[in-house]
């Protein structure tokens, strides 16, 4: 019945080689002092007991007694929060050429999206060896991304967008948890993501899917009318699109930001502050889509405004290439696919 | 039963009983009241955070929606309550310096000048029912502007009615405590020697002032410098 | 008050002064009071305990056979909110303040009696409030509030929740205002602040968060509260809230929180450390100072509790540096404990066992604090049984440790009997064990990822599940004995001289139980707290 007893997670990823000695670092610290205060107490209360010591000499304290025990601790408090933090820095911006997956959050459930199409919920596949970051909105509550075997863990917003990544470097099947409270079913919002040999991978998602991320996209692009304004020829009435993703944007109030997904999202939603135009274009005739996208579409349109990149063709340049051959000698790879 | 302090002495009928003298009686008050308008202060800093916080990120509907506010009531009101301030002042001048029974026709005054607020922020509120500006009860907000959010306007009228709610709030007990003096004093119970809930609930009304005095140009005024 | 000059048997003091219960709902005696507290906190106790055992009880299987779902969500929100705003909160001030805190000045009550009294009330209304939101069908939202579950998505009694906490924040203020009010300005004459017990600093340090604090979590529960009540967005982002707002106004509270949880006990164990080895306090200065700059320190490290939230990284770095500053003084306190101890003539009577106990608990609640202080671990542990384990050594381990010293410590003094010494021992043994049964398995179910506020879990998690539940009925019996002895030595218990621990302490210079005004002749200080060298006649007589 026990027979599964770990007494350590699984490292799985590339932050377990960071966290995990930062950890057992903190362990020695920790044990050290406890140890240390338990054994001087034992050691005077016997040696200091009433029966043989009835009468108490009396200590004002001392400086530099203080001192000393004032600083040395936060000197390794200090070591410590440098140490944390740099480990904190590597969980930042994910690498350029991360392989990039999308994904939603809701009571209770998590939906993954593959660059090129294939769909799944409560499990995500990912090659390993591969830098993966995956983009999170959740449609209700504040829920939370988290991989213990990776160390990694992420409050998804139902706002805005964040990324999260990691590079699997051990095949497997690893638990998911939400990890904030969300709701009745916060402990049956658990999943498995799978980490495979690339060869595998590529088979995985070769097997399913109907037509990539961007490309549904761009049905929508049409269906809303997005492409009527945003074209490259003359009769243009709103910016053209290609390269938008990553570039900066400069506003009509002289400032400017990156176009990121969040920036791309609260575009599309609306409303736009009128002294946030974008320069050179009339003010906002843009209609507002608040309340007619829902996050996944919304993620498709993203995928494919973000497929415009440098790439006239609309193929998304994350995206792997299929490869024929492969799916063909390896068919049965893929586990469930849940299509909606 | 003797305790050291006052054995012999006598003791004044208004002294309670943790205290040993009168001073000591006085000076603990002003000093909890002190400690509970920070808490006050505190309580209001919660919400003008929250109001900043969102001004800021919000700004164009923020600002469209502050040109709603009556700045006529709003800057006659904040008049009103200066004016109450000095009476207010004066009743306390009044009863530090012994002159008890003329504490009442101040107080008295400043009752009607706190009663005159609140009659006006009622009519403020009346209009804003009117308006459709009450959230939760029949919202409704247009705006030809662009960049404004109706949500976000909402928002603005959340955070106005709460603030100013919870500053009327503040000032109906304000005005409980001031009629509960102006009964002690026309009774005759403030002298030279004993006037400290005078001075404190001036106090209190005094802080109430201030809030509004925020409270003022932060709702209606700041934005108006954007038109 | 009894004139001394007739001295009729039996004495008359506060207890025994008036019958009746218009006498003890009417009174404004600090110490009936501080009675008061005793019973309604001991009742919210049993009942957050009671949600506790079902707690774990759901737990021993992974599938989580016992509870469903949505009942174990509202026994972990209602185990929270019952054990942090009706137990934690006012146990050491409310209970053990209010009664020993007038007499430690020399003072004859609270400097507002009245408002004391006033605070019970709300106590008991927000308790009520909060009971009946219970009964009628409990509230699911974790004691956190989190929006946007709690101002749209929960279908539970989240408005009477909040109200019944409202009144129990009031009542939290109206003590903190006693405690400043009187530590300032009703000291018995030569009572200068570097004389004052360290009990009375550390009081003090916790007044000011309540009084800072308190209403900033005050104004965002209302503004959940009229969210929910109204459908209109404040943090709902659907509206363009934003709802990790509501988490920074909630923790600029519900951090500075902990410490007035935790502030006060360090207090109680200053106090047992000093008269059970009969020594001055090591480094007094150093011990009052850590006091203040533990609740200064202490309104700067709320983001430390959202650190995967999404908050800036800068932000995350500055709150994380204050973390560890504020790790300093907790332990320059400990160092100072240990450092008392040396050379002194140390007895094991059961207030020792229990400040022993608390020493070494809270060293290690703070140890695992700087795991959870350092970011990069913090992102694997927030919102797992670590961080569940961590504040546990420190609420459980810490305060009620304390608290239980505390009462065990001034018990003669209340009721004017000795309790059981033989059974105490055994009983905070008993707890000390449990205690690490219990929660020390969670450091462990932490690190390997079970997340809190789970139902029901991966198998093979089960093992250290069933440890911590096995500890947790040990830890039971641990606090069900003390209710039994403590009433039993009510009636029975040994009759308890005025000072039977010989201490130096200004609420010990009294009869026991006290007389309604404490002392029968306002007390002079003339000396520094904890001069055991100069009082070799206050011996132990107990």
């Amino acid at each position: 019945m026990w027979t599964d007893f770990p007494l350590w997670p699984a490292r799985a990823a590339n932050f377990a080689d960071r966290v995990d000695p930062l950890y057992m670092f903190l362990i020695a610290v920790a044990v050290f002092f406890s140890v240390g205060i338990f054994l001087t107490i034992t050691i005077f209360a016997i040696k200091y007991r009433r029966s043989v010591h009835p009468q108490a000499e009396q200590i004002e304290g001392s400086l530099a007694v203080e001192a000393t025990w004032s600083i040395i601790p936060l000197g390794i408090a200090l070591f410590i929060f440098v140490w944390g933090a740099s480990v904190y820095f590597s969980y930042g911006a994910p690498p350029k050429n991360a392989l990039r997956i999308y994904g939603t959050a809701k009571q209770w459930m998590w939906k993954f999206q593959q660059a090129d199409g294939q769909r799944e919920i409560n499990e995500l596949h990912v090659p390993v060896g591969r830098d993966v970051a995956v983009t999170l909105i959740s449609q209700d509550v504040i829920h939370s991304f988290f991989v213990p075997a990776f160390r990694v863990k992420m409050d998804v917003l139902p706002n805005r967008y964040r990324t999260v990544w990691f590079r699997p470097t051990r095949t497997g099947t690893y638990h998911l948890f939400c990890a904030e409270y969300c709701g009745t079913s916060h402990a049956g919002m658990i999943g498995w993501v799978v980490v495979m040999e690339p060869a595998d991978y590529e088979a995985w998602l070769a097997s399913g899917g109907e037509g990539s991320l961007a490309s549904s996209g761009e049905k929508l692009f049409r269906h809303f009318g997005c492409i009527s304004c945003h074209r490259s020829d003359k009769g243009a009435r709103g910016p053209d699109l290609a390269g938008l993703y990553g570039r900066e944007i400069h506003f009509q109030d002289g400032t400017t930001t990156v176009a990121d997904e969040n920036y791309i999202r609260d575009r599309i939603l609306g409303p736009r502050p009128p002294d946030k135009q974008v320069a050179g274009w009339q003010r906002d005739i843009m209609p507002v889509f608040r309340g007619q996208v829902n996050e996944e579409q919304m993620l498709e349109l993203i995928a494919y405004v973000k497929s415009l990149q440098q790439n006239p063709l609309n193929v998304n340049p994350n995206a792997p290439i299929p490869d024929e051959e492969q799916r063909k000698r390896n068919p049965q790879v893929a586990p469930q696919v849940i299509q909606p | 039963m003797s305790h050291s302090t006052e054995a012999g002495a006598v003791t004044h009928p208004a002294l309670q009983t943790p205290y040993r003298d009168l001073d000591q009686q006085r000076e603990t008050a002003t000093l909890g009241m002190f400690v509970f308008l920070l808490t006050e202060l505190m309580m209001f800093g919660g919400l003008f955070c929250a109001y900043l916080v969102y001004r800021t990120l919000y700004f164009p509907s923020f600002l469209e929606a502050s040109r709603h506010m009556d700045l006529t009531i709003g800057a006659v009101n904040t008049a009103v309550l200066i004016c109450s301030s000095l009476t207010m002042a004066l009743g306390v001048q009044a009863a530090q310096q012994g002159r008890g029974k003329t504490v009442v026709p101040y107080m008295v005054v400043t009752l009607l000048f706190g009663c005159a607020f609140l009659g006006l922020k009622a009519v403020e509120y009346y209009h804003h029912w009117h308006a459709h500006e009450v959230p939760g009860f029949g919202f409704e907000f247009t705006s030809s502007v662009p960049g404004v959010d109706v949500g976000k306007v909402q928002l603005f009228f959340v955070l106005y009615f709460i603030m100013t709610g919870l500053h009327a709030l503040h000032m109906l007990i304000g005005i409980g405590l001031v009629t509960w003096i102006t009964i002690c004093a026309s009774k005759g119970r403030y002298t030279r020697a004993y006037h400290n809930p005078v001075e404190n609930v001036g106090l209190y009304w005094h802080f109430v002032d201030l809030v509004w005095i925020y409270l003022f140009p932060l709702l209606y005024l700041i934005s108006r410098m954007h038109l | 008050m009894s004139a001394p000059s007739v001295a009729v048997e039996p004495r008359e003091h506060y207890l025994n002064v008036d019958y009746g219960i218009r006498s003890w709902l009417l009174t404004t005696d600090h110490k009936r009071i501080g009675i008061l507290y005793m019973i309604s906190i001991t009742v919210m106790f049993f009942i957050g305990g009671f949600f506790a055992t079902l707690i774990r009880l759901n737990l021993m299987t992974p599938a989580g056979d016992l509870v469903s779902a949505d009942t174990y969500n509202k026994l972990f929100t209602m185990h929270g909110i019952v054990m942090v705003f009706f137990f934690l909160i006012p146990s050491v001030p409310a209970v053990i303040g209010n009664f020993v805190l007038p007499m430690m000045v020399g003072a004859r009550d609270m400097a507002f009696p009245k408002i004391n009294l006033l605070s019970w009330y709300m106590y008991v209304i927000g308790a009520a409030i909060t009971l009946y939101s219970i009964i009628v069908g409990g509230v699911d939202t974790g004691w956190t509030f989190y929006t946007p579950f709690s101002t749209t998505y929960s279908n539970t009694y989240v408005f009477s929740s909040i109200v019944g906490i409202l009144f129990a924040g009031f009542s939290s203020i109206f003590t903190g205002l006693n405690f400043i009010a009187t530590i300032h300005k009703l000291r018995a004459p030569g009572l200068t602040w570097r004389r004052m017990q360290l009990f009375l600093w550390s009081n003090y340090a916790t007044a000011v968060i309540m009084i800072l604090g308190t209403p900033v979590v005050a104004i965002a529960l209302i503004l959940v509260a009229v969210e929910r009540v109204w459908h209109i967005g404040i943090f709902n982002p659907a509206l363009g809230g934003d709802p990790v707002l509501f988490q920074h106004l909630f923790w600029f509270y519900s951090h500075p929180a902990v410490y007035v949880m935790v502030l006060p006990a360090m207090g109680v164990i200053s106090e047992l450390v000093t008269t059970f080895s009969r020594k001055r306090i090591f480094g007094y200065e150093f011990v009052a100072a850590a006091s203040i700059a533990i609740a200064v320190f202490g309104f700067l490290v709320w983001g430390h509790h959202m650190f995967v939230a999404g908050i800036s990284i800068y932000s995350a770095l500055l709150f994380s540096i204050m973390s560890y500053l504020v790790a300093i003084p907790s332990a320059v306190k400990v160092f100072n404990w240990t450092a008392t101890l040396y050379k002194g003539a140390i007895s094991y009577r059961t207030p020792m066992l229990y400040a022993f106990g608390f020493i070494g608990l809270f060293t290690m609640g703070g140890l695992t604090g700087l795991f959870v202080a350092a970011l990069g671990v913090d992102i694997h542990v927030t919102d797992t049984y670590f961080v569940v384990a961590h504040f546990h050594y420190i609420m459980v381990g810490g305060t009620v440790m304390a608290y239980l010293g505390a009462i065990h410590y001034w018990w003669p003094k209340m009721f004017g009997r000795m309790y059981p010494e033989g059974w105490a021992k055994l009983s905070a043994g008993i707890i000390f064990i449990g205690f690490n049964v219990t929660f020390f398995p969670q450091f462990l179910l932490g690190y390997l990822g079970m997340p809190r506020r789970y139902h029901a879990y991966a198998s093979e998690f089960q093992v250290l599940n069933v440890m911590s539940t096995a500890g947790a009925s040990i830890l039971a019996v641990g606090y069900l004995l003390p209710l039994i002895y403590l009433i039993w030595s009510l009636r029975y218990g040994e009759i308890a001289p005025a000072n039977p621990w010989g201490s130096t302490g200004l609420e010990w210079q009294t009869t026991s139980p006290p007389p309604t005004h404490n002392f029968e002749e306002t007390p002079t200080v003339t000396e520094e707290a904890y001069s055991y060298d100069k009082h070799p006649e206050m011996e132990f007589v107990a």
